[in-house]
């Protein structure tokens, strides 16, 4: 089962910090968004393997954008 | 021959320095050194420390009737003209959305309002009068513009030293609001996940600011040149139709006036003006204003709480100290390192802006009650 990695609000994404395949821990930073001029680091809802990027840097992402998922 | 060389002597400005002057040129040295090495508010303090600089050099007649800082200070601001620019600046920078999406959120920008009757009546306490009691409680709006306008219309003799306390604080909103938060809120409260908010319709968001200016300005008629010019601002940049007067009413505009309000601020500050014992109290009495803003809006957050069912994280009652969007981050920060899944940049942004509205309304109550 996949756990989508959405971004918690409206913003522009900066950057996703891990690669597919990396192991990632409940609550690691797994991607920047950019709002109200402030980076906004995104953390891992849960522990797993990242299994799909979703969204490049500079897309507009809001609560409903997966950025990536996890497995 | 020799009546003309001492006349010519004279009239330098060196042999008329005053000791006074030299101290103002410190504090505007000081304020410089902030601004340009520290980024405290530089677009403000820049201008604000060189106006403060150039109006203490002797015999320049800057800031006498028909000088030229003077014409900026009387034209620009006690003639109240400059502080409602900015605002449409503001309006045409503010996103409501949220604070449309979470309407409870104004309350709490209102109850951050505590902050300023709290330094309000402080100030009384300290031998401030009823006006000047005012222009000190509104530093607690940590809205810059508002203290201005409001000390233009109430105290112009304080108007330097509440803006430059007005600006450094908010620069300080960093340190003063983590304090503040951490002792009313515990680690749970403070890590408590709100829920999503609904997305806002284009129409609600035009609606928004008519509606707003009709309540605020029916119910507190002096706040209306802030107000109007606020909203105005944000119609600019809702209805989409006027792209042209949404950005150079929030960047040309907004920048050009700031430099006549800053160098018109700064040269308020004589040495006769700002070297007086209540300089102090006004920084001091301002720091309480902020820190009991802070507290007001999060105790507010937890007694409603108390009553509704979809909860709020108190810590966002914490950005109801306007200091847009510098208080929301705070808030945002202190949530996350509670609970690293806690998002709270864009609920804090609804008491935050509710907070601006805040600040001019009571500034408006106070010109109401005491001109």
């Amino acid at each position: 089962m996949a756990t989508p990695v959405n971004s918690p609000m409206v913003g522009k994404l900066i950057s996703v910090d891990v690669k597919v395949g990396d192991q990632v821990k409940e609550n690691d930073p797994v991607a920047t968004i950019e709002a109200m001029k402030m980076y906004v680091k995104i953390y891992a809802p849960a522990s797993g393997v990242v299994k799909e990027i979703k969204a490049n840097p500079g897309d507009v992402v809001n609560p409903d954008t997966v950025i990536l998922t996890l497995e | 021959m020799l009546e003309q060389l001492t006349e010519a002597i004279n009239s330098t400005g060196l042999l008329n320095l005053t000791p006074g002057n030299l101290i103002m040129w410190a504090v505007a040295f000081a304020l410089m050194y902030l601004a340009i090495k520290k980024g405290v508010e530089p677009l403000l303090l820049v201008p604000i420390s060189f106006g403060i600089f150039a109006a203490n050099f002797p015999l320049t007649g800057l800031m006498e009737p028909g000088g030229l800082y003077y014409m900026f200070f009387h034209n620009g601001i006690q003639n109240e003209l400059i502080p409602p620019l900015i605002f449409l600046g503001l309006g045409a920078m503010t996103d409501f959305g949220p604070v449309i999406a979470n309407p409870k959120t104004l309350l709490l920008g209102a109850a951050a309002q505590l902050g300023v009757y709290a330094a309000f009546f402080t100030a009384l306490l300290f031998g401030f009068n009823i006006a000047e009691a005012a222009v000190i409680g509104i530093i607690g709006g940590a809205d810059g513009p508002t203290t201005i306008f409001l000390s233009a219309n109430l105290a112009p003799h304080l108007m330097g030293a509440v803006s430059v306390a007005a600006y450094s604080y908010m620069a300080l909103v960093p340190l003063i609001i983590p304090p503040v938060a951490k002792l009313l809120t515990t680690p749970r409260e403070r890590a408590m996940v709100m829920k999503q908010m609904r997305p806002v319709s284009k129409g609600e968001k035009i609606l928004f600011p008519l509606l707003a200016s009709l309540v605020i300005i029916l119910l507190v008629p002096k706040s209306a040149p802030l107000i109007a010019m606020f909203m105005l601002g944000n119609l600019f940049m809702e209805s989409g139709v006027v792209q042209r007067l949404t950005d150079v009413s929030r960047n040309e505009l907004m920048n050009i006036v700031t430099i006549f309000l800053g160098l018109g601020v700064g040269a308020t500050m004589s040495a006769e003006t700002f070297l007086k014992p209540q300089t102090i109290y006004i920084f001091i009495l301002g720091i309480v204003a902020f820190a009991f803003a802070a507290a007001g809006g999060i105790l507010i957050a937890k007694i409603m709480n108390l009553f509704t069912t979809n909860k709020v994280n108190p810590l966002i009652g914490a950005a109801g100290v306007s200091a847009v969007p510098m208080a929301a981050r705070v808030v945002h920060m202190l949530g996350s390192e509670a609970n690293p899944q806690n998002y709270l940049l864009m609920h804090a942004m609804g008491p935050n802006v509710a907070g601006v509205i805040g600040t001019a309304v009571a500034a408006g109550a106070f010109i109401t009650a005491i001109h």
